[in-house]
């Protein structure tokens, strides 16, 4: 119908990066459920193991998509003590790659080799569905899941199966399917499954920025002019 | 011991005269009396720079997690009640802010090289400065007076030592030097801080947020003003709980003990 499209890349990167580590750590660090032991009193004594997480140091770092997110994500975990990279998406990027030493691998060894797979690829035809039964079967029993791309990425059957059954450690969406989730849904009643409300943009600055680019992709627009950033059908 | 059981106090230790050696888990001595262990001739170890990762990787989950809203959120997200995200839920983001930290040794130096990597402007108060490679390592300005980081940090982090001139480090004078955008988030322990001057900086809104993973004591009563307000996140004292670093300790501590136990040199030994 000849309607054009503007939308804001870009803009958003840092934010969503930062968010997406925020959540890796919020999970592996079992921040909501140990928040949720002090406020209901079961924090009695301290035992060694009480309330024991995942640490980064040394941990193998798998990326589902090493775009602009992918890559500001890899830059705020590498002073984590990550000791590898791994990175897998619909091709090779080794200019992206070369920052981290990251290793372009298939997704089953992405899954098979991780400690924290992180998922920041876009929503397409192929990526649909792509974190299912076959994917979490491979994760290790000690691994951690965390996607901020979107909801239907992930078989979210598949996810309960995994988290309920012990296949994976503990996971973190920032996006489901749909958003919210109803209040019965299975996911909500893990323990281990930390869910967000699609937060990924969410700060003050960068919504605001957000904000304007999308009001000066409308004016273009309407002006007939070329757009700041238009998404080209 | 673990923690800070049992409590090592006179009756106890007259009790145990073939006490050679105590093994604390943890960095902190600051729940020990060393006068009195030397007194009765027996030795103490700790477990230094094995916690060290964990607990700065803890510093910058609290961080993060109180600068986005992530408890907030996660009960959003969770809450029966919900029926859309609302479009202006905000937070605050963490990169590109200033960190000033109090107190860079071991877990603080950590801190700054993690925040460094989210473009974070850090600037520091420490005994001593560091030098020139380790502060450029990390882009870390130091402040000799602690009154300039207060001044200028959105984010200031604890990780003191404790000591009789760290107790109360930060009361009511230094909370009202902070910006009312500011967060303080405390890794190293509650009594650096003046927890009274805390709550009522956090209900007057003298400063923004608070998220410890100390306090004092430990756990806190039922009833105190810190578990009701909506600005804080308190987590039970975590810093060091990955199961990995709490084999390290503990591993650490057999090795003090059997040094302790045969007369050889300890390792970590705490003098």
């Amino acid at each position: 119908r000849g309607i054009r499209v503007g939308y804001t890349p870009d803009v958003l990167t840092d934010a969503t990066a930062e968010l997406s580590v925020a959540l890796l750590l919020a999970v592996c660090r079992r921040l909501p459920e140990a928040v949720e032991q002090v406020k209901n009193g079961g924090w009695t004594t301290w035992k060694p193991l009480w309330m024991c997480g995942y640490g980064l140091s040394d941990s193998t770092v798998g990326i589902i998509g090493l775009g602009r997110i992918g890559q500001a994500v890899a830059r705020r975990l590498k002073p984590f003590g990550v000791k590898k990279f791994l990175y897998t998406g619909s091709g090779p990027k080794p200019e992206s790659a070369e920052e981290f030493g990251a290793e372009f691998v298939p997704l089953t060894r992405l899954a098979e080799e991780s400690d924290f797979v992180v998922v920041t690829c876009a929503l397409t035809p192929a990526t649909q569905g792509m974190c299912n039964k076959d994917f979490f079967g491979r994760m290790k029993k000690t691994s951690v899941f965390i996607n901020t791309s979107r909801g239907a990425v992930v078989n979210q059957e598949d996810l309960y199966d995994a988290l309920a059954h012990g296949q994976i450690a503990a996971a973190g969406l920032d996006v489901t399917t749909p958003e919210p989730l109803p209040a019965d849904h299975p996911l909500l009643s893990l323990r281990n499954c930390v869910v967000l409300p699609h937060i990924g943009s969410a700060t003050y600055a960068t919504r605001s920025t957000m904000a304007v680019l999308a009001a000066n992709n409308l004016l273009a627009g309407l002006r007939g002019e070329p757009m700041p950033h238009e998404l080209l059908l | 011991m673990w923690y800070h059981k049992p409590v090592i106090k006179e009756e106890l230790l007259q009790s145990l005269p073939n006490l050679k050696i105590v093994a604390s888990s943890g960095v902190g001595i600051d729940h020990l009396d060393l006068n009195l262990l030397s007194s009765y001739g027996v030795k103490l170890s700790n477990t230094p720079f094995v916690v060290s990762t964990d607990t700065a990787d803890l510093g910058m989950a609290l961080m993060l997690a109180s600068s986005r809203r992530l408890v907030e959120g996660h009960q959003m997200a969770v809450s029966p009640d919900t029926e859309y995200f609302p479009a202006n839920w905000l937070g605050a983001e963490v990169s590109g802010a200033t960190l000033g930290i109090v107190g860079m040794g071991t877990v603080g130096y950590k801190v700054a090289e993690r925040a460094k990597a989210f473009e974070m402007k850090i600037l520091y108060h420490n005994r001593n400065q560091r030098n020139k490679e380790e502060e450029s390592a990390v882009g870390a300005i130091y402040c000799k007076k602690i009154d300039d980081l207060l001044q200028q940090s959105d984010f200031v982090l604890l990780s003191v030592v404790l000591t009789p001139q760290t107790q109360k480090l930060i009361g009511k004078r230094e909370l009202a030097l902070m910006k009312p955008t500011a967060t303080l988030i405390n890794i190293s322990r509650g009594l650096v801080v003046d927890q009274e001057a805390l709550v009522e900086a956090l209900q007057n809104k003298v400063i923004k947020a608070a998220a410890l993973d100390v306090t004092y004591p430990e756990p806190l009563p039922r009833d105190h003003p810190l578990l009701k307000l909506k600005n804080v996140i308190i987590t039970p004292h975590i810093g060091s709980a990955t199961e990995k670093t709490r084999r390290l300790m503990m591993e650490n501590m057999m090795e003090s003990i059997q040094a302790g136990l045969t007369g050889l040199p300890i390792p970590n030994e705490v003098l």
